[in-house]
């Protein structure tokens, strides 16, 4: 097996807010190994970004560490000194954010944004940021010439090219790329799809990419762990996790995408939504919207579990997996929740 | 469902009053804002009430029982409250009538800036076009118009009148409330939700003081708590230049009274510092009002 | 294609035109003339009745434009729509209030698309207080309405606020505020984009069951051709304000025809982990609606492109169904 360059455990993260206290993560766990590309999916609120913008300690003010451990290289992200994870950012993490407009200032040039980085963070002269700027855009496929242009000039795919040259300017060993492509065109999305793998591979990146899009998973990542209500509630290699699913939830999003290939038949949405992280359900999170849940489910929270390999998940009735996956791609398994959860 | 429908939009317009109510949306959080209510609230209540408060009439000359003339009496001195001024007539009467005009003019001032420059900022907002162009236009040439010599000019026209202040004011100061108002509309009227108003049918109009109006009207109300305060001080300026109407007791023509019969030079300070102190504390409690509606438009300025 | 006047024309767009001026008026008085962007630019679209078609592109293709124009919400620079036969934009008065009631949309954002100060039954009453329908009517067309989006016990929700309802939740009730006046035609652009991903496909069923139950004509406004292929039988592809092909969905997808749609189908994102990573049959870089290529818009994105491209732009070919704008077809 190979070296984990991350490992993440049982990390809490809560927000203040007016109503109390939310524990917008809630005790994940995750190994990211090094060399590959992992996928964080969920849906909104389920966590997914408040543990990747944890990992870089850059937070909103009212948010705070609630517990756990987040190990890179042995050395735990969460309690090191500011001036120690300062030295860690760009040049060992780096963060390739949702709008690359939001990592831009419009009122620069991208070339002279891109130098600030290699000179102020990197302490490279002058000479060899301008030629580094220059290999870097080649990289992500823009021409050197571009980096005259202001971040307006360039469309939003080109953009997101521009956030990931950014990300790898100094030459970091974990990217974190927070829903890179989602505001993106199908074809686009592709490109920058393509483009990352093949960055990826070419420097031997750790990438922790966070999405709410399955596809997206499928098509890069290595390993996946699918998040709900705050915890990691499935994780493996993506082909088990996809094909062979051990979580409802992780069954019941891989039904609710509609495909090009095979027969036009109904898709399964799950019925209900997430729950209110200010007063999470006892027992299993996803139990209220689950047809499967039995009465253990809604009064012990079920333990993760290992299920072969890497292959980890969280379910009371992972014994029967199978049986359930096969339950599960029937529409009448889950219209039947409609009435429950209304 | 029978109780739903009564929040039919049918049921709401009923309400007229107490949508512009919940429009007004007074700045109750912020003590500052509530102090500077308060302050309005003691002005108006001296205003309706000026009859019973004044202890004389503010323009007639007094007189001792000696028939001698009642001048320059000092506060407290033979029961004038604010004593007299060297013409012999009672300036805490003065002071107490002047708070009506100041709030007829601050209101309505307030009033008709807040009106014209809503409607111009609505119709050139949402309609666009050469409407806009036009209304821009009008708004550039009153931006270029200097405030104070214009209404110096407007009074040498008319005869002198408390209500020039009120018709410049109307005439010029609606250009940045209505500037403001059309920009934000310019935003509001790319919402979905005004574009699902128009697919539903709505009528401009309707779409106007349905959808949009309530939006912009807190932003009215700031403009409209400014303009008080500039009605009140543009008032005692052009008083104090000696333009103003010399039949009506006000704060400014108290003021320029005062200076005119060199209080300053005989120490009167009873005369000339409470007219001052009124004009500071409107203008003060505007500032703290319009400060409170800011802070509901925009709530990031507390941070 | 069913209902009862199946075969029969509901809109018909002949040469349809909408071109932005963008920039100022000042930087044209000191720049010269304005830019000039032709966001939709010579469509010609016919929808039977009880048809649902995609309309499929990237963004910047002019999909929602079209969406708008079809709607009255534009009005076109140039060419025709005719709405049930009569010309939408000599449309006033009452004859606008009536074509209101008939042509309906959904929008992308559910969280925008409804007022934020209004409760639902407010917003659902605007449509029907429009339509001059009488009061009493209006509970029995709001349950109904609701009940066909399958929002169960409306009761609850016609008390609340926008914000205190779900995403699926809210993009019920504005398709339920589309449905309440029984209209013929409606535009839906990019219903799910905004949701999340468990809660679109109940959307989807919603939108799919209703159209067919009540017979409408739709348009799906999308950059996505597998949710285009769940909700229409038929699709349109257009690039840089210009259709490349039209046809029935399930061809397209099996052989497309058109060099863009090629690279469409290869680039919809599937589940699938061993799924090809072959490049995609197209160029790198975005339309630009400002400096369209002359001759075919595609022709610098495409990877069979040849001289003809760019002299002279394709025209329609048929190909049994479907239409073709392409010069490898021509």
């Amino acid at each position: 097996m190979t070296e984990t360059i991350l490992d993440i455990r049982d990390l809490a993260i809560a927000y203040r807010v007016a109503q109390g206290e939310m524990r917008a993560v809630d005790g994940a766990s995750l190994a990211v190994p090094a060399g590959t590309i992992t996928g964080l999916v969920g849906e909104s609120g389920c966590g997914k970004t408040t543990l990747a913008r944890a990992l870089t300690r850059v937070m909103p003010g009212n948010a705070r560490l609630a517990g756990g451990q987040a190990l890179f290289a042995g050395r735990d992200l969460m309690t090191l000194p500011e001036a120690e994870m300062n030295r860690l950012r760009w040049r060992e993490i780096a963060f390739v954010p949702q709008s690359a407009m939001n990592s831009l200032d419009p009122v620069y040039r991208v070339g002279t944004q891109l130098r600030e980085v290699l000179v102020g963070r990197g302490g490279m002269d002058r000479r060899r940021a301008r030629a580094r700027a220059e290999e870097l855009f080649g990289m992500v496929g823009i021409e050197p010439r571009r980096l005259g242009d202001y971040p307006h000039q360039f469309s939003g795919g080109m953009r997101q090219r521009v956030a990931i040259a950014l990300a790898l300017a100094l030459g970091p060993r974990l990217v974190i790329a927070d829903e890179p492509v989602t505001a993106l065109d199908v074809i686009v999305q592709r490109q920058i799809l393509d483009q990352l793998l093949e960055l990826q591979k070419g420097l031997g990146l750790s990438v922790i990419l966070v999405t709410h899009d399955i596809s997206v998973v499928a098509y890069v990542c290595d390993r996946v762990a699918v998040m709900y209500a705050g915890q990691v509630v499935e994780a493996g290699d993506v082909r088990t996790v996809l094909t062979r699913p051990a979580h409802p939830y992780t069954m019941g999003l891989c039904n609710a995408f509609p495909h090009l290939d095979g027969a036009r038949g109904v898709l399964t949405p799950i019925e209900g939504a997430p729950p209110d992280l200010l007063a999470p359900p006892p027992g299993c999170r996803f139990a209220p919207r689950c047809p499967f849940a039995v009465d253990a489910c809604r009064r012990q929270a079920p333990p993760v579990q290992a299920i072969g390999g890497t292959h980890l998940a969280a379910c009371h009735r992972i014994a029967e997996a199978e049986a359930l996956r096969a339950r599960a791609a029937r529409v009448e398994t889950w219209a039947a929740m409609a009435e429950t959860v209304a | 469902m029978p109780e739903a429908m009564d929040a039919s939009p049918g049921a709401a317009a009923g309400g007229l009053a107490g949508r512009l109510w919940r429009g007004l949306r007074l700045p109750l959080g912020d003590p500052l804002a509530v102090f500077g209510l308060m302050i309005y609230v003691l002005f108006i209540l001296t205003a309706v009430f000026a009859d019973q408060l004044a202890t004389h009439d503010p323009t007639e000359i007094l007189y001792t029982p000696d028939y001698d003339l009642a001048a320059d009496r000092r506060p407290g001195e033979d029961g004038y409250i604010l004593g007299t001024t060297s013409l012999g007539r009672d300036i805490w009467s003065q002071l107490v009538y002047g708070s009506r005009s100041a709030l007829l003019i601050g209101l309505t001032a307030a009033v008709m800036v807040a009106l014209i420059g809503t409607l111009v900022g609505l119709v050139a907002g949402y309609f666009g076009g050469w409407v806009d162009a036009v209304l821009m236009r009008l708004a550039d040439i009153a931006f270029g118009i200097p405030f104070l010599p214009f209404v110096i000019v407007l009074s040498a026209f008319l005869e002198p009148s408390i209500w020039n202040v009120v018709l410049a004011m109307a005439l010029v100061l609606w250009r940045d409330t209505g500037r403001v108002i059309r920009s934000q509309v310019l935003s509001l009227r790319t919402r979905a939700y005004v574009e699902a108003a128009r697919v539903c049918g709505s009528s401009d109009l309707k779409i106007v003081f349905r959808h949009i109006a309530p939006n912009i009207l807190p932003l009215s109300f700031l403009y409209g708590s400014i303009a008080i305060g500039w009605a009140i001080l543009t008032e005692a300026s052009i008083s104090f230049l000696g333009f103003g109407d010399p039949d009506t007791i006000s704060w400014g023509t108290m003021l320029q009274d005062a200076y005119a019969s060199q209080a300053l030079s005989t120490r009167a300070f009873h005369w000339f510092v409470p007219p001052g102190l009124c004009i500071i504390l409107v203008v003060v409690a505007g500032f703290l009002v319009s400060r409170g509606y800011e802070e509901i438009l925009f709530p990031k300025l507390k941070e | 294609m069913s209902g009862p006047r199946a075969g029969v024309p509901l809109i018909e767009a002949e040469d349809v035109a909408m071109h932005f001026r963008v920039g100022s008026a000042l930087s044209a008085l000191v720049g010269g003339r304005p830019a000039l962007v032709r966001a939709v630019d010579g469509v010609s679209l016919t929808l039977m009745r009880g048809e649902s078609v995609g309309l499929l592109g990237e963004s910047g293709c002019g999909k929602t434009t079209m969406g708008r124009l079809l709607l009255r919400l534009l009005r076109p620079s140039a060419g025709r729509i005719r709405f049930d036969g009569e010309d939408i934009a000599a449309l006033s008065g009452a004859g606008l209030r009536r074509f209101r009631a008939r042509a309906q949309m959904i929008f992308q954002n559910p969280f925008e698309a409804l007022n934020p100060r209004f409760t639902i039954a407010a917003a659902l009453a605007e449509p029907l207080e429009n339509a001059g329908i009488p009061r009493a009517e209006w509970a029995g067309r709001i349950e109904r309405a609701m009940e066909l989006v399958r929002l169960p016990d409306p009761g609850q929700f016609l008390a609340r606020r926008p914000h205190q309802l779900s995403g699926g939740q809210l993009q019920r009730v504005v398709m339920a505020r589309a449905l309440l006046l029984d209209p013929d035609f409606v535009v839906a652009d990019e219903p799910v984009s905004m949701l999340d991903v468990s809660v679109r496909a109940g959307v989807l069923n919603v939108f799919r069951e209703v159209r067919a139950r009540l017979g409408l004509t739709a348009i799906y406004i999308s950059h996505d051709l597998a949710l285009v292929r769940y909700v229409c039988e038929r699709t349109v592809v257009m690039y840089l304000g210009r259709v490349v092909e039209d046809g029935p969905t399930e061809a397209m997808i099996e052989d497309p025809l058109h060099p863009y749609t090629r690279a469409l189908v290869a680039a919809v994102p599937t589940p699938d982990p061993d799924q090809s990573h072959a490049p995609l049959p197209i160029g790198r870089g975005a339309p630009d609606a400002r400096n369209p290529p002359s001759g075919c818009r595609f022709r610098d994105r495409c990877p069979l492109a040849h001289d003809r491209c760019a002299a002279e732009a394709p025209r329609p070919t048929r190909i049994g169904a479907r239409t073709v704008y392409c010069h490898l077809h021509g």
